[in-house]
């Protein structure tokens, strides 16, 4: 759990894979710190520069529409993104999220209250955001989601079933 | 027993259950799994696992699409570190470059069929619903999870009714058809869903339009699509299966939705009343009557991928073209989905008169549609593209405008250099 504030980077909706992580890079580029230089690119180009371990991203509805590449979750938390709060996620951005231990958060109410720039924190355990003076719940994941992202990962979860061979 | 949708049904099949509440979260085991240039991504993952061998080789589709011929040493890199995999792994269903388009690939090979169930790192895999399949994309990390297990967790996802009837005008497609319905709900209007389509007039699409709607409908958000499977999709299948499963057999291996399942969403649409489209940059569902874009200048026309790269679309292309020379300063890119395609199209003389139109043509793939491989914009040009997406750089370049359309606007604005509405060309 972060004990720690971080700043928010406050996005509108559908923002999508190709603006998130650009399609022509998804090939050349195989290491992570390559990866993480151009995370949001196509957005917002001081992204990549200026985010901090701790920040996170507000945005509105549909956030990940598009690719299945997984560069656009592994970018965003490489980045030292510690969550994702948004109206609504698109399905498959979702689930890479979840699996790459990334929470995505749906809480609209903390949307509309994050301003660009405003400092926040997520507290997993008790489904709780606080945004400068706010605070807010979101409903709680799926216990296959949260398993996965107690986990670490779905790699890690996977590794920990197959030993266990459950 | 309740009413059942078509998602509800396939999904309970594959998961060896009698019946699946909608919203409830179910292990299903595919029968098959997709993957393509990010194979030897997803092998990198996969050797974490720690594990030596798939755990069912045969139920993989690997094809080499996204960037092929490989452009660069990097794409050929890639290449080489997925055809290792291939023969380290034992896959059968393998296609080299050139081949064609995975969605169009795995459709021509018959390698999934009524009934089934595939799963695919690319969003596009909504495709299969074309043949009545279950198709859904999921991440690298997942597929490399299903690798091993064979098996992954899917929520049973509410459905949404698309009522169809009366018959598409003259010069209008059922591309057309998917970006104005994706205008309508916009692109997270089918967020989670499962769309399925119901309506007589399907049976009158052909095999090539019908394909074009679930695959659309990634666009749209969707979970799925679903077209119902008629005689046409089983004889047409069951010839490319040789008939060692015949059309009677794939008919009753064939799923459809309870007359009274219950939908989230019912939408009805009269084909008629559809006007040829257009989706502005930079987001799919910023879609107009193709008259609101009239006059634009493009540089460049795409015909190609998975949505609107088949032999329809390049015989509509041909039609509009022949004895006509494209306008100038215009370039015109052809890729066709797949090397079946390309073979009709010779024989059948479209290619020649592409070509003698002043067309540009290119290996069956994907093409520049991500931005990875030859046909990309310059900074201030305008494309216009068959394909599924116009996101701001998508196509390799952020000061590139993408226009989306059908096969016959692309058609003649390749024959004006401006964004041209087929009807008004002779």
């Amino acid at each position: 759990m972060m004990t720690t504030y971080g700043r928010i980077w406050k996005y509108g909706d559908d923002i999508n894979t190709d603006i998130i992580f650009p399609g022509k890079y998804t090939y050349t580029l195989q290491k992570i710190e390559d990866i993480v230089k151009h995370a949001l690119e196509d957005l917002d180009p001081t992204f990549a520069k200026k985010v901090q371990p701790g920040d996170i991203i507000v945005a509105g509805k549909n956030f990940g529409n598009g690719s299945s590449r997984e560069q656009a979750v592994t970018c965003i938390k490489e980045s030292g993104i510690i969550a994702v709060i948004a109206t609504s996620f698109a399905r498959i951005w979702y689930r890479n999220a979840i699996n790459n231990g990334l929470p995505a958060i749906i809480c609209p109410e903390a949307v509309s209250y994050a301003k660009h720039g405003s400092i926040g924190k997520v507290e997993l355990k008790n489904q709780t955001i606080l945004i400068d003076d706010k605070s807010y719940n979101f409903p709680k994941f799926s216990s296959t989601a949260l398993n996965i992202m107690e986990h670490g990962s779905l790699i890690k979860y996977v590794q920990y079933n197959l030993r266990n061979k459950i | 027993m309740y009413p059942q949708t078509f998602v509800q049904k396939i999904l309970s099949r594959s998961a060896k259950l009698k019946y699946a509440p909608i919203g409830t979260t179910i292990d299903i085991i595919p029968d098959r799994i997709l993957s393509h240039d990010n194979t030897a991504a997803i092998a990198k993952i996969f050797s974490q696992l720690g594990i030596k061998e798939v755990y069912n080789p045969k139920k993989l589709v690997i094809t080499l699409d996204h960037a092929a011929p490989p452009p660069t040493p990097f794409h050929a890199r890639n290449h080489d570190e997925v055809r290792k995999f291939v023969l380290e792994q034992n896959i059968s269903h393998f296609f080299e470059i050139g081949r064609g388009i995975c969605h169009q690939v795995i459709s021509e090979e018959a390698l999934i069929l009524p009934g089934e169930v595939i799963l695919g790192a690319d969003s596009h895999t909504t495709h299969f619903g074309w043949l009545g399949a279950f198709g859904s994309g999921i991440g690298r990390t997942e597929v490399a999870a299903l690798w091993a297990t064979d098996q992954i967790w899917m929520r049973v996802p509410e459905s949404i009714l698309i009522q169809l009837e009366g018959k598409l005008n003259n010069h209008v497609s059922t591309k057309d058809l998917c970006l104005y319905l994706i205008g309508k709900i916009r692109s997270d209007g089918g967020l989670y869903s499962s769309i399925e389509f119901a309506g007589k007039c399907i049976t009158d699409m052909s095999i090539d339009s019908r394909m074009v709607i679930p695959n659309m409908m990634a666009e749209a958000g969707a979970k799925n699509a679903y077209l119902p499977p008629d005689n046409i999709v089983f004889e047409w299948l069951a010839n490319k299966l040789d008939n060692k499963i015949d059309a009677q057999e794939l008919k009753n291996r064939a799923i459809y939705p309870d007359e009274d399942a219950k939908y989230s969403k019912i939408i009805k649409i009269d084909l008629s009343n559809i006007d040829p489209q257009i989706s502005l940059p930079h987001s799919v569902d910023n879609t107009h009557p193709v008259s609101n874009a009239k006059g634009q200048k493009v540089h460049q026309v795409f015909i190609g991928t998975c949505t609107n790269g088949r032999l329809e679309d390049i015989s509509i292309a041909a039609k509009l073209l022949k004895n006509k020379n494209i306008a100038k300063h215009t370039r015109l890119l052809i890729i066709p989905a797949s090397s079946e395609i390309l073979n009709s199209a010779i024989k059948l003389g479209y290619i020649s008169t592409l070509l003698e139109a002043g067309a540009t043509l290119g290996t069956p793939g994907c093409g520049p549609c991500m931005g990875n491989h030859m046909g990309i914009p310059s900074a201030g040009e305008t494309c216009l593209s068959t394909g599924n997406r116009n996101f701001r750089g998508r196509m390799g370049e952020p000061d590139a405008n993408i226009y989306l359309a059908g096969p016959a606007v692309a058609a003649a604005t390749a024959l004006t250099g401006v964004i041209t509405d087929p009807r008004e060309i002779a």
